[in-house]
C-alpha cells in the first residue's frame, strides 16, 4: 500500500522542482537563524538568493559529525528552545554526544515518513507491532512508536531487551510485526526454538530491521527462524531517526523519501557529486526539518542511488544496502562506536595507556565487543585483585560512553602493532557485507 | 631480610612460558621457586631468581611487563605442624598476607614465600619469634 501517492509516486521532474522550492526555503532559514551556517556560506561567498533550484545544492558547503559535536549541544538549531519538543543523542566521545532537536512538525513529518515506511510492508490497523528498538536517547524505538500509532496499528512498546517477556508478548497478544535490529530478530528467532515455542502460535509475519548492517544471508536466516519477511529500514538520527529510506516488497533497495531527505551520492575524497549508480558516501540534506536543518550532511555510509522506477509504482530512488564506512564507525547491537571514544576513555583513566585493539565479531547473532588493552608495565600489578579491578574500571567508564558493554582483555605491553601511519584499532569478524 | 621476587604478565598462550623460561636459560639466571596466578586470559608468574634486577632487565628487553616486588622467604621445619606454627604467628599479629607459595628445600626444611601488606612488619613479627628467614645472599644456593 503507498501511504502518500502525491509523494511517492510523483514524477521526477515535478519532484526535483519541489525539492528546489524546498532547499531555497531552507537555505534562507538557516542563514538567518543558525549563525554557524551564515558564517560558512558566507565564506564560500554564497547567499540565499543565489540558491534558485535543486541545481545549485552542489555549490553548497557540507556538514560533518564534527561539525554537530563542535557546536554542541544546541548550536546548529534552527529554532529557539520553546520550539523544540523532543531531543535525542547519540553516544559520543566524553561528554560530546551529538545532539538532535524537533519540532512539533519535524515529529509530524517523522511520523509521516515512518507510516509511509510501514504502509509500503502492508502495514495497516489491522497490525499489533511489536516495537523491539530501545526507547530512549536513542531514535528507533520512538520513532517506529510515531509512525505506527500515525497508521493506527497497536502498538507495544516494549524496547530492546528482555527475550523472555518478548516471546511471551509475542504469543499472548499475538503480534503481527516486529521492528528491532536484525541481530536481535536473529537472536529472538533462536531463543524461539529453544523455549520449544509452537510456530503456530506466533502470528508474526514481517519485521522492520535495521540501525545497525546486515547481509542477505543473515536475512534468509531471519525469515526461516521467524518465519517472516524481514525488510530493511535505513535512517540516522542527524536526518530524522529511522524512516529516511525503506524497503518495498520488490526489494530492489531502500526508496528514499526525497520530498523531505534530499540525497546525494559523492567521492568520499574529491567531494565531487557522482552519478546515479555510482557507488559513493550518501549525503542528505533534510530540506523540511526545522528545528535541525543540517546542509549536505555526510552520513559516512557508501552506497549508490538508482532512480529507475520501481516495480511498486514509487518513483523515489532507492539506496543500495550500504556496503561500509567511508570513517572507521562501528555499529554494534545498533550502538555507533568510534575507535576514539575508547581512547578518550583510556587517555582519561592515569593506569592505561591508548594502546588498544578493539574485535567485533558475532556469536549467536549477538555482536561481541572485545576491547584489548595493553598492560603498561608502570601499572602493572603482581595481583590478580588489582588487575581484575583495573578491568572492571575500563569496562565501566566504557560502558559509560559508548552505552555498550565490552569484554575487556588484558594483554602484554607492545603485542597490539604499532603503525606510523593510520593505526589498525579494528578487526571485524562479522560478515556484514 | 627482603627478597626481591620478579613478577611476569603473561598472556594464556602457548609457548608464551617456554619464551619466557628460554630468555632467562639463555642468560644463565637460574629460577628458584616460582608460583603462577592465573584467570581465564592472563596469568601472574611471580619468581624468585639468581640477579633479579638482570633478570628484570632482560626480560624487559624482550617486551615482557616485569615488576619487582618485595617478598619474604621464611624457612620452616619440613614436618607436621611446621607451615602452621609459622602461620598461626603471623595471624596473631595481625599481618595480612597477600599471597603466598612454597617450596621444600632439602629433607629438613621448606622455604614458604610470602608477600604481605606490611613486608616490614612481617619481618619483625617473624624474627621476634625467632623464625628463620631466607637472605638474598642465599637464593643462589637454593
Amino acid at each position: 500500500m503507498i501511504w502518500n501517492e502525491h509523494y511517492e509516486c510523483m514524477e521526477r521532474e515535478s519532484l526535483l522542482e519541489l525539492q528546489g522550492t524546498r532547499l531555497k526555503e531552507m537555505v534562507e532559514r538557516v542563514y538567518f537563524s543558525v549563525p554557524f551556517y551564515r558564517a560558512r556560506l558566507q565564506e564560500k561567498g554564497i547567499e540565499p538568493g543565489d540558491i534558485r533550484s535543486i541545481d545549485d545544492l552542489k555549490i553548497l558547503p557540507f556538514t560533518t559529525k564534527q561539525d554537530l559535536r563542535d557546536n554542541y549541544p544546541f548550536s546548529l538549531f534552527a529554532k529557539p528552545q520553546q520550539d523544540i519538543v523532543r531531543l535525542h543523542a547519540s553516544s559520543g566521545t566524553t561528554g560530546k554526544s551529538t545532539v538532535v532537536g524537533y519540532t512539533h512538525n519535524d515529529i509530524m513529518m517523522w511520523s509521516e515518513v515512518v507510516a509511509r515506511s510501514l504502509a509500503m510492508i502492508g502495514a495497516t490497523r489491522d497490525d499489533i507491532i511489536q516495537v523491539a528498538y530501545g526507547y530512549g536517547l536513542f531514535t528507533g524505538g520512538l520513532g517506529l512508536h510515531y509512525g505506527a500509532e500515525k497508521i493506527g496499528a497497536s502498538v507495544i512498546p516494549i524496547s530492546g531487551g528482555n527475550t523472555k517477556k518478548q516471546l511471551q508478548l509475542m504469543e499472548d497478544f499475538g503480534s503481527t510485526l516486529i521492528a528491532c535490529t536484525p541481530s536481535y530478530a536473529a537472536f529472538l528467532g533462536e531463543a524461539l526454538i529453544e523455549e520449544k515455542i509452537d510456530p503456530r502460535k506466533i502470528k508474526l509475519r514481517a519485521g522492520i530491521f535495521g540501525a545497525e548492517p546486515w547481509s542477505e544471508e543473515m536475512r534468509s536466516q531471519i525469515e526461516k527462524l521467524l518465519r517472516i519477511k524481514a525488510y530493511d529500514i535505513y535512517g540516522l538520527s542527524e536526518i530524522i531517526g529511522p524512516g529516511v529510506s525503506m524497503e518495498c516488497p520488490c526489494q530492489k533497495g531502500m526508496h528514499i523519501f526525497e520530498d523531505h531527505f534530499i540525497p546525494e551520492i559523492i567521492n568520499p575524497d574529491t567531494c565531487e557529486v557522482l552519478p546515479y549508480g555510482e557507488l559513493g558516501e550518501l549525503v542528505f540534506t533534510p530540506a523540511t526539518k526545522e528545528a535541525m536543518p543540517l546542509i549536505r550532511y555526510r552520513t559516512r555510509d557508501l552506497t549508490r542511488l538508482h532512480a529507475e522506477k520501481c516495480d511498486c509504482g514509487r518513483t523515489l530512488v532507492r539506496m543500495e544496502k550500504c556496503v561500509g564506512r567511508s570513517d572507521d564507525m562501528l555499529i554494534i547491537r545498533g550502538v555507533n562506536v568510534f575507535p576514539s571514544q575508547v581512547e578518550s576513555v583510556l587517555l582519561e583513566m592515569s593506569e592505561t595507556k591508548p594502546h588498544y585493539l578493539l574485535v567485533v565479531d558475532r556469536q549467536n547473532n549477538l555482536d561481541i565487543l572485545e576491547i584489548q588493552v595493553e598492560v603498561d608495565e608502570q601499572f602493572f600489578s603482581d595481583e590478580v585483585r588489582e588487575l581484575e579491578d583495573l578491568r572492571r574500571r575500563i569496562r565501566a567508564n566504557i560502558a559509560g560512553i559508548l552505552g555498550l558493554h565490552a569484554e575487556i582483555r588484558l594483554v602484554e605491553p607492545g603485542t597490539i602493532e604499532r603503525s606510523m601511519g593510520k593505526a589498525q584499532r579494528v578487526v571485524d569478524k562479522r560478515k556484514l557485507h | 631480610m627482603i627478597i626481591k621476587q620478579l613478577s611476569v604478565f603473561l598472556e594464556n598462550r602457548t609457548g608464551r612460558l617456554t619464551e619466557l623460561t628460554g630468555i632467562l636459560a639463555a642468560s644463565d639466571i637460574n629460577i628458584s621457586a616460582f608460583s603462577i596466578a592465573d584467570t581465564a586470559d592472563y596469568g601472574i608468574l611471580r619468581m624468585i631468581v639468581g640477579r633479579p634486577e638482570e633478570a628484570a632487565a632482560v626480560l624487559r628487553e624482550n617486551g615482557f611487563a616485569v615488576k619487582v616486588t618485595d617478598v619474604v622467604g621464611m624457612i620452616v621445619p619440613h614436618r607436621p605442624g611446621g607451615l602452621h606454627h609459622a602461620l598461626q604467628i603471623i595471624s596473631d599479629n595481625n599481618v595480612a598476607i597477600e599471597y603466598m607459595y612454597a617450596f621444600a628445600s632439602g629433607e629438613c626444611n621448606a622455604t614458604v614465600i610470602i608477600r604481605a601488606e606490611s613486608i616490614e612488619k612481617l619481618i619483625e613479627v617473624l624474627q621476634e619469634h625467632k623464625l628463620e628467614l631466607l637472605r638474598q645472599s642465599d637464593v643462589y644456593q637454593l
